[in-house]
């Protein structure tokens, strides 16, 4: 009889241990998610569009499951054969923290800095560009994103970020870029001359402790967050979150932003944003920064 | 009852154990069952998607499917170029399904009968042919295709070799596809959701009016030839043109060596809000063939096909949703062949006992110089629709209908049955895939077709009618 009782003594410790354990990971029970999912908060808004948690049950699992999961937690049967540095885990929706932002680092995104990802997708990663979906099912698709985390309940977005406009090229900022670059220890992620080879790239690691490399300005990948001048600057000053890649808002003026913008460019191989860069830069003769030098 | 059930369950331990082993089994049983669903697993295993990303249910595309397959099988990102691929990435897909079914058709002719036709009604487990399909990319906007498909009893031939130059100059809009391939039909036939002989082809694609001897306008049928393709960046605006050889698809050039056609499409995506993406085009394919050839004791010499006549199919094609479960594919046709081929001239290499009437009395189907018409043959012309509805129960489940009619508008001969050669055929069915992962297709297909023709007995020629059942496990890996 005791060893009945010990029995299932042990057997409901095992369920309960493995109830709060999956409490504790999935943050939201699913009878949470469930009930937050029919409320009326469980939306977004993208410009006109208003998208519905609700809705997206079909799309996600059509589309996205396969590697985000059933639970929203990344770990979609997919994910194991992503386990390398080069190409980014799927994206946890219960932490609720995400690279892509206009918005300020630790604040959540807004619904169309999500809905923006979906359709741009991820390069170095698994994530396609979802365009050939409606706009309406994008939308959906990120009011379902937001049922995953209770932060979504708790906290409004962020509010995104002033961009001031885009001055004009010139040599002394593409200089002027070269040294925010070295003041800022670029380098030492992004290596001296952006090939992703710094002395700290070997060891990052993003929040989940899951190797991560550095962007490579030179093989000609596009940045995970938008290819744009204005995307590149937005990436500086809202950081990204979850990455090693901090936000330099405080650091750095929005005119050094923008130097290092252009800066950034003249590494990149030729493309259809950085001709002028590229001919200022071979003009200037720029010479890697030399991390040695004596700070000025 | 919670409480209860605790102590109760804690009080009996052998009972727990039969309750947590059934409750095991049964959430076993249920897991297995509606796991998440898989068509080329090839693709999927390198992207890491499940089928239903592409895949409306496999074979079919969804939207997102056919603006990978018109960036030549990528996804536009860094993954494509095959120097990305782990060295032991296969990029090969095989793809049989066993079945079981049973066939009837009312007018077979038979020895046996007294007015030499009868109906025979045949069941029983069979398969279907083995396709090989291998495709990808060769390099970054370097793609190819071959397929290398078996009947039943394992015969191959190619039904697809090509190679593709994508997003040539980086734009979207030129893409240049030479060798064997599917033409570039919106409702494609190479991803038909349905098995069956009736049902498993679109007979808008095949059709041949009574005595018609023009095999070449068969638009399901993949084709020979060059084709330009291109699409905007979100393929929501496509266009395609072909240049094909008339020859229907046949290597080693068995028809004419001057006979060409061109199949042209065009179509717009809109986005309809919370109806989903609709889509409307047109198609026309156009060319000659011929129905002439040279002989050498009395066979055709192949490759000496002149005389060419022509011949068009033209029609549009709907794709609307109506919100996430509900679609309907519409495709309608109109057709026409020259007189020639309605009097059963053009396939005299593969027919050359058929006979053919002229004012002076019959002769082989081969127009001979000197060969004159009947009087009053005209150019047989028809119009035909079909509809295919789809309600999508799950990205796993989709159950399935069609509904296709052709009509003749003109007969060749003078005097014929207005009817004769009109096609009614319906098809129902349900694709259910227990499971769903990047790394293989598996589902359970059920499918009844029930097809009409007028007319065209092989004896008294009368009505023709042919059912079909079919069950059957349609799987790749």
């Amino acid at each position: 009889m005791q060893t009945n009782l010990l029995k299932c003594s042990l057997l409901m410790s095992v369920v309960v241990a493995l109830c709060f354990s999956t409490a504790s990971y999935a943050q939201l029970t699913t009878y949470q998610q469930q009930e937050w999912l029919h409320s009326p908060a469980a939306s977004s808004h993208i410009g006109n569009l208003t998208g519905a948690a609700r809705a997206a049950a079909l799309p996600y699992r059509r589309y996205c499951v396969g590697c985000h999961g059933e639970l929203g937690d990344g770990n979609g049967e997919n994910a194991v054969w992503f386990a390398t540095p080069m190409y980014a885990q799927p994206r946890n929706f219960q932490l609720a923290v995400f690279k892509c932002r206009s918005t300020p680092t630790g604040t959540l995104p807004t619904d169309q800095d999500l809905f923006d990802t979906i359709g741009r997708g991820m390069d170095r990663s698994n994530m396609p560009q979802w365009t050939p979906l409606s706009k309406q099912e994008r939308a959906d698709l990120v009011a379902w994103i937001k049922h995953y985390s209770p932060r979504w309940q708790t906290e409004k977005a962020g509010t995104p970020i002033q961009i001031p406009p885009e001055p004009e090229i010139t040599p002394e900022r593409v200089k002027a870029g070269q040294e925010v670059f070295a003041k800022m220890q670029c380098y030492k992620c992004h290596g001296v001359q952006g090939m992703a080879n710094g002395p700290s790239a070997s060891t990052l690691t993003d929040d989940l402790n899951q190797p991560i490399a550095a962007f490579n300005f030179t093989d000609g990948s596009r940045p995970k967050c938008g290819d744009t001048d204005r995307d590149i600057y937005r990436i500086f000053m809202t950081g990204l979150d979850g990455t090693p890649m901090p936000s330099f808002a405080d650091n750095i003026k929005p005119d050094e932003a923008w130097d290092l913008v252009f800066y950034l460019r003249s590494l990149q191989p030729h493309n259809s944003f950085n001709a002028k860069e590229r001919e200022i830069a071979k003009q200037l003769g720029l010479k890697p920064v030399n991390p040695n030098a004596p700070a000025q | 009852m919670r409480m209860w059930a605790q102590s109760h369950l804690c009080q009996k331990p052998q009972r727990i154990t039969s309750v947590l082993a059934a409750a095991l089994a049964l959430t076993c049983v249920i897991l297995g069952a509606s796991q998440s669903a898989s068509a080329l697993p090839a693709f999927a295993r390198k992207y890491g998607l499940r089928c239903s990303a592409c895949h409306e249910s496999w074979p079919m595309l969804n939207y997102f499917g056919q603006k990978f397959k018109d960036n030549g099988y990528q996804l536009m990102n860094d993954r494509d170029a095959p120097i990305w691929q782990n060295p032991g990435y296969w990029p090969v897909t095989f793809r049989i399904t066993p079945i079981w079914h049973r066939v009837s058709t009312n007018k077979v002719a038979v020895d046996q009968s007294s007015n030499g036709e009868g109906k025979i009604t045949e069941s029983g487990f069979d398969l279907s042919g083995l396709d090989f399909h291998t495709g990808g990319t060769l390099e970054k906007n370097v793609s190819f295709y071959v397929l290398p498909s078996s009947d039943a009893t394992a015969s191959f031939h190619f039904e697809t070799v090509m190679a593709r130059l994508d997003n040539i100059g980086g734009s979207p809009w030129f893409n240049v596809k030479l060798g064997k391939f599917e033409l570039d039909n919106l409702l494609s036939e190479k991803r038909i959701l349905t098995l069956t002989a009736n049902g498993g082809i679109y007979q808008l694609y095949h059709f041949i009016p009574a005595g018609d001897g023009n095999v070449f306008g068969q638009m399901g049928d993949n084709q020979l030839g060059l084709e330009l393709l291109g699409h905007s960046y979100s393929d929501r605006t496509r266009y395609s043109v072909s240049l094909l050889s008339s020859n229907d698809g046949q290597v080693g050039l068995p028809y004419g060596s001057e006979s060409y056609s061109t199949f042209i499409t065009g179509s717009q995506a809109f986005d309809a809000g919370k109806l989903g993406v609709q889509r409307l085009g047109f198609y026309v394919m156009a060319g000659v063939a011929p129905t002439y050839y040279l002989t050498t004791g009395g066979a055709p010499i192949t490759g000496s096909g002149t005389q060419n006549k022509g011949y068009s199919r033209e029609g549009f094609v709907g794709q609307f949703y109506f919100g996430q479960r509900v679609d309907l594919t519409v495709v309608t046709q109109h057709g026409e062949d020259s007189a020639w081929f309605g009097q059963g001239y053009g396939d005299f290499v593969d027919n050359p006992n058929a006979i053919c009437n002229t004012p002076t009395g019959t002769q082989p189907c081969n127009n001979i110089p000197g060969t004159q018409l009947i009087r009053g043959a005209r150019n047989p012309t028809w119009n035909g629709v079909l509809f295919e509805p789809h309600y999508v129960v799950s990205p796993q489940m989709i159950l399935l209908a069609r509904y296709e009619t052709i009509r003749m508008s003109q007969q060749s001969t003078p005097g014929a049955a207005s009817s004769l050669g009109n096609i009614s055929t319906y098809t129902f069915g349900y694709r259910y895939n227990p499971f769903m992962t990047s790394r293989a297709g598996f589902a359970y297909h059920g499918e009844y077709n029930w097809f009409h023709q007028d007319g065209t007995s092989p004896v008294t020629a009368t009505n023709l009618t042919s059912s079909e059942l079919l069950f059957g496990i349609d799987f790749d890996f």
